[in-house]
């Protein structure tokens, strides 16, 4: 048994070092002082961060980005916590159906996504501009929200509610003070990862954003120069970093509705 | 019929993300598989029904060609994730310990960094002045850059793997974790070699999450842009990129739309024949 337990260790360490090898290159190459990414290195410079500064186009597709993902996952949010809410307090007609299809952004290649809603939106005459990638991140996140938003309620005693209700409160005072809190861990959570989504998605943008680029759309765009490559790896170590703490924040969070299940797990069997 | 209170209070609260999603989800498909019928001379729409789209989507050799080239790069890709990612779901499961956790959340990790610059990033290494070429070169290794690396079939199945090889993880993962562990100690009293008790306890109880990993990486694939644009070069483009040139320089959208059909078509069709086949190992689900 031991045996095996180190050729499996082996295995997973190997696959990690193929996980991780690429999204090293971003530091080392972005802090390289050479207009080619290529060995060996020739020094140490932060004049590729620097460059960053002076992109006022960089400055508008981040601005772009941050309203998009703000917004989006805000209503996503809103979305999810609606759909767990409802198929977890209560049994309805067509629950399962509805959700199921509230669901399936999660498999539908996304280049598809892209081609309805354009197509919808021309066949309307709509002008493309921000709000429209708005509505096509919120269809993509929306799914999200709603899994982490079902794993959060699944937890609530329903007995909290009933007393609250029993001792006079009213139901908006119930929801704001006594559901609301219990299920925040979730919200935090699904507010993250629909900011990290959205941050880094790029087809639905590419096709739904209208003469402003989001950040990725700008980073696609600076693909075809050569002489960009280097600013634009490190604008990737920047965005990596970004992400690694948002990450981070959203499974400290997650652990947190885990946690609380796990408790009301305990209280049930006593 | 009669609705209860249950069903009042369910659906005032589902029912504005579910308009939002029947606005934004099924109408979009539904105009799509229309437009899928009508024709487009430069930027005028003809809605007189035709299947001249689909005639062209299936029979010509250009769009055969596409379609093949995509389905057989989703199929490796899908079958060598799987590969990789089985060890891995098996070894956190099983010899993880306290640590299943940390392993799971290490392993997740990448997936939640820029889909476009970790493809972006498989370029720099493969191109001809690229990374790997330069470190073999001034390692000694080789004197002339290696041409065969980058802008074919094998670099865009390269990619992919690496890109969803966590998703693949997460649902084996969780099918071995239901696993009885009693049923292995009975099979190792009762004489089983690990070989045997492999193909007969665990592969078969962890079908359902094989399955579900198949479906989440093949049907995403298929219709993946950004990969091929980038790593593929002409001998790799896939179906998504014909899309995309159809849907704005070539001004054809409702070939497009067919296309678009075409492929939800194939890959839906697939994936219910995929299930039914596996549909012994999924009956307690």
């Amino acid at each position: 048994m031991k045996q095996s337990s180190k050729y499996f260790k082996a295995c997973i360490v190997i696959f990690l070092i193929f996980l991780y090898a690429p999204a090293f290159l971003l530091p080392i190459f972005s802090f390289n002082d050479s207009k080619v990414i290529a060995f060996p290195l020739s020094g140490f410079s932060t004049v590729w961060f620097q460059e960053l500064l002076y992109e006022d186009t960089l400055h508008d597709a981040l601005r772009n980005s941050l309203f998009i993902a703000v917004s989006s996952s805000i209503l996503a949010t809103v979305f999810g916590t609606l759909v767990a809410r409802a198929s977890s307090r209560y049994q309805f007609f067509g629950q399962r159906a509805s959700v199921t299809f509230i669901l399936v952004p999660l498999i539908l290649p996304e280049i598809i996504l892209g081609v309805c809603l354009l197509t919808v939106l021309i066949q309307l005459g709509l002008n493309l501009n921000l709000w429209t990638v708005v509505l096509g991140h919120t269809l993509l996140i929306t799914p999200f929200s709603t899994l982490i938003m079902v794993s959060a309620f699944n937890n609530l005693d329903i007995s909290l509610e009933e007393a609250s209700l029993d001792l006079g409160m009213s139901a908006v005072q119930t929801f704001r003070l006594i559901i609301l809190p219990m299920v925040s861990p979730g919200l935090i959570s699904s507010l993250l990862i629909g900011f990290v989504i959205s941050l880094d998605e790029f087809i639905i943008a590419f096709f739904l954003t209208g003469v402003e680029p989001t950040l990725p759309v700008y980073i696609w765009a600076q693909f075809r120069f050569p002489a960009k490559l280097p600013s634009t790896m490190a604008l990737g170590t920047i965005l990596l970093i970004v992400s690694l703490i948002l990450v981070s924040l959203f499974e400290y969070f997650r652990r947190r509705i885990e946690l609380y299940n796990h408790y009301s797990m305990e209280l049930d069997q006593k | 019929m009669s609705f209860s209170e249950q069903d009042k209070k369910g659906w005032r609260l589902l029912g504005l993300p579910f308009i939002f999603s029947l606005l934004l989800l099924a109408v979009p498909l539904a105009t799509m598989f229309a437009l899928s019928f009508w024709t487009q001379d430069y930027l005028v729409l003809k809605k007189t029904f035709t299947l001249a789209n689909y005639k062209q989507a299936w029979f010509e050799p250009v769009f055969q060609t596409l379609f093949t080239r995509s389905l057989l790069i989703s199929f490796t890709v899908t079958v060598f994730t799987i590969i990789f990612a089985f060890p891995v779901a098996y070894f956190i499961s099983f010899y993880g310990g306290k640590r299943k956790a940390l392993w799971l959340f290490l392993i997740t990790i990448p997936f939640w960094t820029s889909y476009l610059l970790r493809m972006f990033l498989w370029k720099v290494i493969l191109g001809y002045n690229g990374v790997l070429n330069s470190f073999l070169e001034w390692i000694g290794a080789i004197t002339e850059p290696l041409t065969f690396l980058l802008y074919n079939s094998n670099a865009v199945v390269l990619a992919l793997v690496h890109g969803w090889a966590p998703f693949a993880i997460l649902p084996i993962f969780v099918s071995l974790e239901k696993i009885d562990r009693s049923l292995l100690e009975a099979s190792n009293d009762l004489g089983d070699t690990a070989f045997k008790q492999f193909f007969r306890i665990i592969l078969p109880l962890s079908m359902p999450g094989v399955v579900g990993a198949v479906l989440i990486i093949f049907i995403p694939t298929i219709g993946d842009y950004i990969t091929p644009k980038l790593v593929g070069g002409p001998e790799g483009l896939m179906i998504a990129n014909m899309i995309q040139v159809q849907f704005s320089k070539a001004n054809n959208a409702p070939l497009a739309a067919a296309l678009s059909v075409t492929s939800l078509l194939i890959v839906g069709s697939i994936s219910i024949l995929f299930v039914l086949l596996n549909k012994k190992h999924l009956r307690n689900y």
